[in-house]
């Protein structure tokens, strides 16, 4: 099972499990067969893992809280929509700076867009907890219910502060358009995003594992009550994650409300789909699993989209009914289920 | 008699019951009793959404199983009934051919998302239904050849059941007996005797055992019965029910679209219905359909008053708008999953003891 340990006193590393990442790999290669063209697939392949990495930023506080604490939030989406909404307040107030066309005056105006939605998500995160799943802790069915309840009442709260109206968030000039290698083109917004994306991923991966609040994370997600035993409070870190993942996603819904450069209400709700279908793919509670799935989903959708337009709605599911027959824990399955 | 009809299940309050034969008188000389267009649509809305809900309460509430797929099964109904009647004669035969196709296609679907999901936690059947579900509202959206898109499909019903025709030539106590009013009654006959239907099958052993796994899955495995199988046939008989309520819905509006059947809104809509009528029973759907579709219809024109009175006060004036009803039914379903977990209905039932 484990590979020799090295010291005296180290643990026995569990083996990462290659063949999703291997399969992603392979998705890759053959659509690239498929479509023939290597700057068509470039292109592809770059507008996938953006839509993919943005994907992961909103989903992975989902799956880790679904794993530290077995509660599913069903108004994640909400933090995506105020992520949005409050960029685009922000990007108002700095309209001179988001406007001008020179990198520094942007960049002043979206790190205080960016920064504002994730202090604002995980505020709200913060009361959310408290407030909404609190008491609800152990009993799914009543978390479902609760936090729909919660997703409504405040959609209905979004649409009395920014109004009903479907809202335009442009992107500042030094993030439009694209770069030209030969024949390749390349949606400057999407590196960034790409850039953003790995970012986190790095970011999150190092936390888990080479720090020691990552250690408990990890712990609690694999036996919460043997954690507990130790003399931690799990409850603590939860809401810690809890509030981390809010704020994720409210980063993630100012970074996609700019891909699409316009926000309405329903982003939440049209994100969720998504971010349900690639937790489920990656197995709940799994942030390698989520990563992978999410790059899973924003690639098959990319490559499909453009292969056969019409089966693209459906590449999602048809991905995840497939990804389940193959293991029907998802990828990634965590051992207490 | 009355016992037989309601499988011995009584209200089993005195309020409960008064307010249910009210709303069964109500519905039963709607059209004597208010007439209008509006008032006739909004009784028919709620005929059918009584069924709908109560179909949807035999998962969540009897079984416990939270679906967001719902609405699919409701929208497969309706566009069965109109894409029959558009492609052939709008004839009996077309719409019993459609309701035909549509229950099939709607028992197919929910036997093999049961048998996908039902394994597992209700988190993850939950998760799995919505992304089915949204799935389905974009395909249906998209093949606009065969679904009519977004503009849905406006299509004939059979002689009888149209607007111009006349039963009647003489008004009966001034109302029109015309196609109008036999369609209603068509519409609230198929209702009522589904609901009883509905009632015969959440008392009977089956419907015992869909209740042992709601409060322990685990013991009723224990105890020999096959949870996957029952949850599977539950949430067939549910998906079969609601197909049907969308047959008698579109036969209503004489048109399906997204809008009608498959908006996720609808979903939030039948989940606001059950759990502030009373999760568990099935007369908590049907104070949970009348109270909501009414207020649907009506609340709004109160609240454009209390709107305008709060005039001059900082942000009151929005929160009260009219299209922000649903916040305040948002905020009393909340509520209620913390407070009243049982519902209007539990809480009649709680006064009496």
């Amino acid at each position: 099972m484990s590979s020799p340990a090295t010291g005296a006193d180290a643990l026995p590393q569990s083996r990462i499990d290659f063949v999703p990442i291997l399969l992603v790999g392979a998705i890759a290669l053959g659509a690239f067969a498929l479509i023939r063209s290597p700057s068509t697939w470039v292109t592809l392949t770059v507008a996938g893992l953006a839509m993919g990495l943005l994907i992961f930023i909103m989903a992975s506080g989902l799956t880790l809280v679904f794993g530290l604490m077995d509660v599913m939030n069903f108004a994640h989406g909400l933090f995506i929509a105020i992520g949005a909404y409050v960029a685009v307040s922000v990007m108002k107030i700095f309209g001179a700076a988001a406007a001008a066309d020179s990198f520094a005056a942007n960049l002043g105006a979206i790190a205080p867009a960016l920064l504002a939605s994730i202090v604002v998500a995980g505020l709200l995160g913060l009361f959310f907890e408290r407030v909404i799943i609190r008491p609800v802790y152990g009993q799914h069915l009543k978390q479902i219910l609760i936090t729909t309840g919660g997703m409504i009442v405040a959609e209905q709260l979004i649409h009395v502060l920014w109004g009903p109206d479907q809202l335009p968030l442009l992107r500042p000039p030094t993030l439009r358009g694209s770069f030209l290698i030969g024949d390749i083109a390349l949606e400057k917004f999407r590196l960034a995003a790409v850039v953003i994306g790995l970012a986190i991923f790095v970011a999150l991966v190092l936390v888990l594992n080479r720090t020691k609040l990552g250690l408990l994370i990890r712990a609690g997600v694999e036996n919460k009550e043997m954690v507990e035993a130790m003399g931690y409070r799990v409850r603590r870190l939860f809401v810690a994650v809890f509030v981390t993942g809010a704020a994720l996603a409210g980063l993630g819904g100012a970074l996609w409300g700019m891909y699409q450069e316009s926000v309405t209400v329903l982003i939440g709700a049209q994100m969720m789909v998504l971010i349900f279908i690639v937790i489920i793919i990656g197995g709940l509670g799994s942030v390698g699993g989520c990563f992978v799935g999410a790059l899973l989903v924003g690639l098959v959708a990319n490559y499909v989209g453009y292969l056969s337009p019409k089966i693209a709605l459906g590449s999602n599911i048809l991905l995840m009914v497939i990804i389940l027959l193959w293991r029907p824990q998802g990828l990634y399955p965590m051992s207490k289920q | 008699m009355i016992e037989t009809l309601l499988s011995g299940d009584r209200p089993r309050s005195r309020v409960l019951a008064a307010t249910l034969a009210a709303i069964l008188v109500c519905l039963a000389a709607a059209p004597f009793l208010f007439p209008g267009t509006r008032a006739l649509d909004v009784a028919a809305k709620v005929c059918v959404f009584v069924l709908l809900v109560a179909s949807y309460d035999l998962l969540l509430g009897y079984t416990g199983i939270v679906s967001f797929a719902h609405t699919m099964f409701f929208g497969i109904g309706g566009y069965g009934v109109a894409i029959a009647t558009t492609r052939m004669d709008p004839t009996w035969g077309a719409i019993a051919l459609g309701t035909a196709a549509a229950l099939v296609i709607s028992l197919a679907l929910s036997f093999l998302i049961g048998l996908f999901s039902l394994r597992v936690k209700a988190i993850f059947f939950a998760m799995i239904t919505l992304a089915v579900a949204s799935f389905f509202a974009i395909l249906a959206s998209q093949l606009s050849n065969i679904t009519g898109g977004e503009d849905g499909i406006t299509f004939k019903v059979p002689e009888l059941l149209r607007p111009g025709f006349r039963l009647l030539e003489e008004p009966l106590l001034g109302v029109t007996i015309g196609g109008r009013l036999i369609t209603y009654y068509l519409v609230f006959c198929a209702a009522l005797v589904l609901f009883l239907a509905l009632l015969r099958a959440v008392n009977s052993p089956f419907g015992r055992v869909l209740q042992a796994i709601r409060e322990n899955d685990f013991r009723a495995e224990a105890l020999g019965y096959r949870t996957v199988i029952y949850r599977t046939i539950a949430n067939c008989l549910g998906a079969a029910v609601a197909t049907l309520a969308g047959v008698l819905y579109a036969l209503w509006l004489r048109y399906t679209g997204p809008n009608t059947t498959l908006d996720f809104a609808i979903m939030i809509d039948i989940l606001l219905m059950v759990v502030i009528g009373g999760m568990g029973t099935m007369y908590g759907a049907v104070l949970g359909a009348t109270i909501f579709v009414v207020a649907q219809n009506y609340l709004q024109d109160l609240m454009k008053l209390a709107s305008g009175a709060a005039k001059g006060i900082p942000l009151l004036p929005d929160l009260l708008h009219p299209d922000r009803w649903l916040l305040w039914f948002g905020v009393l379903f909340v509520l209620s999953v913390y407070y009243f977990p049982r519902g209007i209905v539990g809480q009649l039932r709680a006064w009496r003891t």
